[in-house]
């Protein structure tokens, strides 16, 4: 039996379709009202992983439970026990905010007395109990994303599953969701799974694992994390690419890359750094930029890229990451 | 802290999310219903526009060919032979719109909201059916309410009748819509599929024209066709209620022979129940493993 501390608990998990292994054999736990934060560029197994977690899939190999049951032989205890947010919309356009919900409720089995309190209470948390009554079709964007959460919530799951919560929304729709989820932490007793391939949102969470081509590379704490790369990041705009960074080699011994199409390089006090940049690279400089460190160069000091260029690239092959990351 | 000092007084609700069994999968199958019903209310346009072709074929077509048919339609008003018919159209295309809702809700993704739910997915197809039957018996109801123009007098047995066969026969269209559309992902190509198929169906069942004397290529295709059991068992129940001659009942009403073998009407009302019940169980199955 699995440790009841735990609300996610994955051993040896794999996924493959066909020749590509979309997740190879990842191993984490999630305590039970912890925040959990699954980090890594498009591609890299995160939807899977979640698909599998939700019952979805089913794994090739390894175990994973989810609120103590397991997803490959109990699958209907854990889809009661889990709230799912998905990446695309999975609403009715042409039903009104309140019938998706009943819908929800009563699909799920929520017992008729609770519904109208704990159907005002996720509308209200996400501040649309006033616009119940429309048609879902009529929502923005945002509104859509804020009802399917309060939708995951209906039937106040254990584990909330929310795989890319924040993907395609404005900056200001992006920060309020992390507002409402924020907030559900404070007021529920629920254990938060999220993806995300914005490095900035993972900060949001207790801990984070950062997966990359389907293995997880990284899983701690952001604090934790940010702490072991403990350099800033120093970025040089320069005409002169190839020639800045053999002279960074040579003039202080530094092993710069080209990071979004900047020189970049890693140095303990990048502030201090700099006038010497100035005064003894012999190479000229248009720009630079100091950065303390983020997860972004967590992300890189583990795979020897950033975020967005393996994106940008797609890895090996970007057209089996691409199928590997759909679900 | 503010996050320890703002947590409510009341501990988080528990909501207890009852395990499964066949009182889930009976929840299952009544939202999905609901839904169906739902929908179609909201849709007033398909209400209106999915009347309009049964009632070209009864009006326009019955009417400019009542002429050249006089002869071969026994004294009979060839709209009165036709409603039958087309009673069974008014459900056919209906349902089918029903079905596709399937391709849609795939489409808009809300199908995988109702995939993840803890029901059996039987219960989704059941309910999807179910919901296609209901829908299109009323549409049924309203081609039905034109009787009296097409010289049939309202009877309460003829209306329970004819509803029945209709549900039956809307039931069994759905579930084949169902069972093409766990397969075909693209609403073009699933409309595309029913318009190819819709038609054939409907004219090889007889639903335009009697019966009796048709070439043996076609009475095979006939007898094949599972539409000719629910369009033929209408007729009959129509029909019973309409005065006719006896020379003209015998060449309008033919029945259907198997071999030489007279086909009872509770046999052919027993084959379409059979591909009904083939056809959703065929939808379930796909659909657990969609």
């Amino acid at each position: 039996m699995s440790d009841p501390g735990l609300a996610v608990e994955v051993r040896g998990l794999v996924k493959r379709f066909g020749d590509v292994e979309a997740v190879r054999g990842i191993d984490l736990d999630v305590a039970a009202g912890e925040t959990f934060g699954f980090l890594g560029p498009n591609g890299a197994g995160k939807s899977t992983t979640i698909s599998m977690l939700c019952t979805l899939l089913t794994p090739d190999a390894g175990s994973a439970q989810v609120a103590g049951h397991d997803v490959a032989r109990e699958r209907d205890a854990v889809r009661r026990n889990i709230g799912l947010v998905f990446q695309d919309p999975t609403l009715d356009g042409y039903l009104t905010a309140e019938q998706n919900l009943r819908f929800h409720a009563e699909l799920y089995g929520v017992p008729k007395a609770l519904v109208p309190e704990r159907m005002r209470l996720v509308l209200e948390m996400v501040g649309l109990w006033e616009r119940r009554g429309s048609l879902v079709q009529t929502y923005s964007g945002g509104m859509k994303r804020r009802l399917e959460i309060a939708r995951g919530l209906l039937h106040a799951p254990r584990v909330l599953f929310l795989d890319e919560p924040t993907v395609g929304l404005d900056p200001q729709t992006r920060s309020s969701i992390w507002g409402y989820i924020e907030e559900l932490k404070r007021r529920e007793d629920i254990t938060i799974f999220l993806t995300t391939h914005y490095m900035d949102e993972a900060e949001h969470c207790d801990r984070i694992a950062i997966i990359d081509q389907g293995e997880i590379i990284a899983l701690d704490t952001p604090e934790a994390l940010k702490a072991s790369v403990g350099k800033d990041r120093v970025q040089l705009q320069v005409d002169d690419a190839p020639a800045a960074i053999a002279a960074l080699r040579e003039r202080f011994g530094l092993d710069a890359t080209i990071a979004e199409g900047h020189v970049t390089v890693a140095v303990a006090a990048g502030e201090a750094f700099v006038p010497r940049l100035f005064a003894e690279l012999g190479v000229p400089i248009k720009g630079v930029s100091v950065a303390r460190p983020s997860l972004d160069d967590v992300f890189m000091s583990y795979t020897g890229t950033t975020i967005r260029d393996a994106e940008a690239s797609g890895g090996p092959d970007p057209l089996m990451r691409m199928m590997a990351g759909r679900r | 802290m503010a996050a320890t000092t703002s947590k409510p007084a009341a501990a988080p609700v528990r909501i207890a999310v009852p395990p499964g069994g066949w009182r889930a999968d009976l929840r299952g199958v009544k939202v999905v219903w609901q839904r169906e019903l739902i929908r179609f209310w909201r849709d007033k346009l398909r209400i209106v526009t999915s009347l309009v072709q049964p009632l070209i074929f009864l009006f326009v077509l019955g009417g400019g060919l009542a002429n050249v048919a006089s002869g071969g339609t026994q004294g009979i008003d060839l709209r009165t032979f036709m409603f039958p018919g087309v009673l069974a159209m008014a459900v056919l295309f209906t349902a089918m719109f029903s079905a596709a809702s399937v391709v849609w809700d795939r489409e808009y993704g809300f199908l995988r909201e109702m995939l993840v739910a803890p029901v059996r997915r039987g219960s989704i197809v059941l309910g999807k059916c179910v919901g296609g039957a209901t829908v299109a018996a009323f549409q049924g109801i309203l081609v039905m309410a034109l009787a009296p123009l097409v010289h049939v007098p309202y009877s309460a047995a003829m209306i329970l009748d004819v509803l029945a066969l209709q549900l039956l026969l809307a039931f069994m269209i759905t579930a084949f819509g169902v069972m093409a559309a766990v397969r075909i992902t693209q609403m073009q190509a699933f409309m595309a599929l029913m318009q190819m198929l819709v038609m054939p169906l409907l004219f090889l069942s007889g639903a335009l024209f009697p019966l009796s004397g048709l070439p043996h290529w076609l009475a095979v295709l006939n007898r094949l066709d599972p539409l000719t059991y629910a369009v033929n068992p209408i007729r009959e129940a129509v029909f019973r209620h309409v005065e006719m001659t006896a020379s003209a009942r015998a060449a309008l009403l033919p029945g259907i022979t198997w071999f030489g073998w007279q086909v009872p009407i509770a046999v052919q009302v027993l084959v379409v129940a059979g591909f009904a019940l083939a056809m959703l169980s065929v939808a379930i199955v796909e659909f657990r493993r969609a």
